[in-house]
């Protein structure tokens, strides 16, 4: 049995890298100034798909929405062993919420008819993990999140998933979409004869027009979401009571703890 | 103009018959957005034989609980829970519907907002009642919700409103909101509901589920002693547990120390682990990252220790010791024993 997988990645800026110099003076994020990475929990999900077409053959599509210079984790994918890649990129996305973000990404998707869809459980720049399940819904497939680990027995997927409060193991028939988180495992390395046969690769661009989608539902004008306001998180300091780190200043704060009875 | 109707629903997420706490915390913040907008508070229970939930639900806050039971819902299962869940919606009109921003209220919030083609903003920390006036249109809504939350690792924090979209959706972090003093005996409505599912494929199967039953309980401590980086190995955490172990709290760890291996991930504080607020926090060679300072920055005393005094922990300290922690510990272990 060959699979076709579908697997939704995104570059985001790397939001652990956030200094003084990437926020601007109105507090917004300056994006330019951060490096632009593969959202990580996509990597894994990456690796998800590339160990189906390993294991059970297929194929492996990579598809991301963005702007032209989001083909560089395209072509970070096509190194790792990917098949195919293609680039949503329209004016007319632009400002997308997770609605409208996994509304133009399920008409993408659906090009391809996969059995699997993968993506990262969440991406660093917005946590949300909602564009995982809503394209999902969207397409009319059980949506497996927080997925761990995967088999394939008598034509099922056996999925393991993090439920918060333990583990479940699922028995899932296909098309079915999973959302990976890092627990899956690291994304294989880069492979040098790939490397050489892609690192010039321009993936081909698909319109909104291209892939079917409604005039309405892309953009600001299918996000019901909107930013009323952006504030940076700025450490004011209240200003502590400094405690000498010596036998009396600490008995003495052990002494005003109990006084105030935060302590017993 | 533009003013919303509707109640509010917070989803009444359970287990095996147990309530989870942000149940009852969803119900604690929705109290007041109903009460603000003069509308009813209702509790969304879904499971099979579930329905002597409702009573503990009356008795956190809720006037009405809307209960779909049904064999096929006995085990959380992502595409049962949302077909069932959007029926009740759309029969019921809500203007603001809660989820817990847990593992399930995360699968099942979005595709709900999807199926119902409304906004859904994840991982809310604070939600109020306001107006709002778009920018381009100028057209000013009445009593939208706002969802504020933290966004871009911790960096910014972006309030988020859905004016135009019914019904307005948010996902809420745990421990953030505070539930209610539980009212005994309380009494509410119970409107029951069908869940459409007879005859409904529904091509996922739930063959195990293993609980994992953690020993750590950073949540309902009353003192929590939190490790970062500085602390140096994972054998000199032992240091903090013996500090923990004097003042009878729990051990945490920021997320630097869980990802050298000091701690185990249960223990992590901040915005991908736990929001803790305890009576008293020792924080010990934590530097301050904003997505730690998230997690714990609203516990009542803040104690600090670190070696570099200009470490963001201080800012939000009542308390500082700028010193090293291995000196710094024993000295508190000793003064705390010494006076109990």
């Amino acid at each position: 049995m060959a699979y076709t997988c579908v697997v939704c990645v995104k570059q985001v800026p790397d939001t652990a890298k956030v200094t003084g110099k990437a926020m601007k003076e109105d507090g917004t994020i300056n994006r330019a100034a951060l490096p632009a990475i593969f959202n990580p929990e996509d990597m894994n999900a990456l690796e998800a798909a590339l160990s189906v077409k390993e294991r059970f053959g297929g194929k492996v599509i990579a598809v991301t929405m963005g702007l032209p210079a989001a083909a560089a984790v395209l072509r970070e994918a096509l190194f790792r062993g990917a098949d195919e890649a293609y680039l949503v990129t329209d004016r007319r996305a632009a400002g997308s919420d997770t609605l409208a973000t996994s509304y133009i990404l399920s008409k993408a998707v659906a090009k391809f008819s996969p059995d699997f869809v993968f993506c990262g459980r969440q991406a660093i720049d917005g946590d949300t993990a909602q564009t995982g399940p809503q394209i999902a819904e969207k397409l009319g497939f059980p949506a497996v999140t927080y997925l761990e680990k995967l088999d394939v027995e008598g034509g099922k997927v056996v999925a393991t998933r993090d439920i918060g409060t333990g583990v479940e193991t699922d028995r899932v028939a296909l098309p079915a979409l999973f959302t990976v988180t890092e627990k899956f495992g690291e994304l294989r390395p880069a492979d040098v004869r790939l490397v050489m046969k892609y690192k010039n690769f321009e993936p081909k661009a698909l319109s909104c027009d291209d892939i079917g989608c409604e005039e309405g539902r892309c953009g600001f004008a299918g996000s019901p979401t909107s930013v009323n306001k952006i504030e940076s998180v700025v450490l004011a300091g209240k200003g502590f009571k400094e405690i000498p780190a010596d036998d009396e200043g600490i008995a003495a704060l052990v002494k005003e703890l109990r006084d105030e009875r935060t302590i017993g | 103009m533009n003013a919303r109707s509707g109640d509010v629903w917070a989803f009444a997420e359970q287990e095996d018959g147990v309530l989870a706490d942000i149940s009852l915390e969803l119900l604690g913040k929705g109290r007041k957005l109903a009460d603000t907008l003069g509308v009813k508070l209702c509790a969304v229970l879904m499971g099979s034989g579930v329905e002597g939930l409702a009573q503990p639900l009356f008795e956190a806050g809720a006037d009405v609980v809307h209960v779909v039971d049904d064999p096929a819902l006995k085990t959380y299962r992502g595409l049962a829970y949302r077909i069932a869940l959007v029926k009740a919606i759309e029969k019921e009109s809500p203007q603001i519907v809660l989820f817990g921003a847990t593992h399930m209220g995360r699968d099942l919030a979005p595709a709900v907002a999807s199926a119902l083609r409304c906004g859904l903003t994840a991982d809310c920390t604070d939600l109020r009642i306001g107006d709002y006036e778009d920018k381009k249109t100028k057209e000013v809504f009445r009593n939208v919700l706002h969802q504020i939350r933290p966004a871009f690792g911790g960096n910014i924090i972006a309030t988020i409103v859905n004016a135009r979209n019914w019904p307005q959706m948010a996902t809420v972090r745990e421990g953030v909101m505070k539930a209610l003093e539980k009212s005994p005996g309380r009494k509410g409505e119970i409107v029951r509901h069908e869940a459409g599912l007879d005859g409904v494929d529904i091509p996922v199967e739930v063959v195990e589920i293993l609980r994992r039953h953690s020993s750590v309980n950073l949540k309902g401590a009353r003192v929590i002693v939190c490790g970062g980086a500085g602390v140096g190995s994972k054998e000199n955490f032992a240091l903090l547990h013996e500090l923990a172990a004097a003042l009878g709290g729990a051990v945490g760890g920021s997320r630097a120390a869980v990802d050298l291996g000091y701690c185990e991930h249960e223990r992590q504080i901040g915005q991908t682990g736990v929001t803790v607020r305890p009576a008293l926090m020792i924080s010990c060679g934590v530097s301050g990252a904003v997505q730690h300072l998230a997690g714990m920055q609203d516990s009542q005393k803040i104690i600090a220790i670190n070696t570099d005094k200009d470490a963001p922990i201080f800012k939000v300290a009542h308390y500082g010791i700028v010193g090293d922690l291995n000196v710094v510990i024993p000295k508190l272990v000793k003064a705390i024993r010494k006076g109990s």
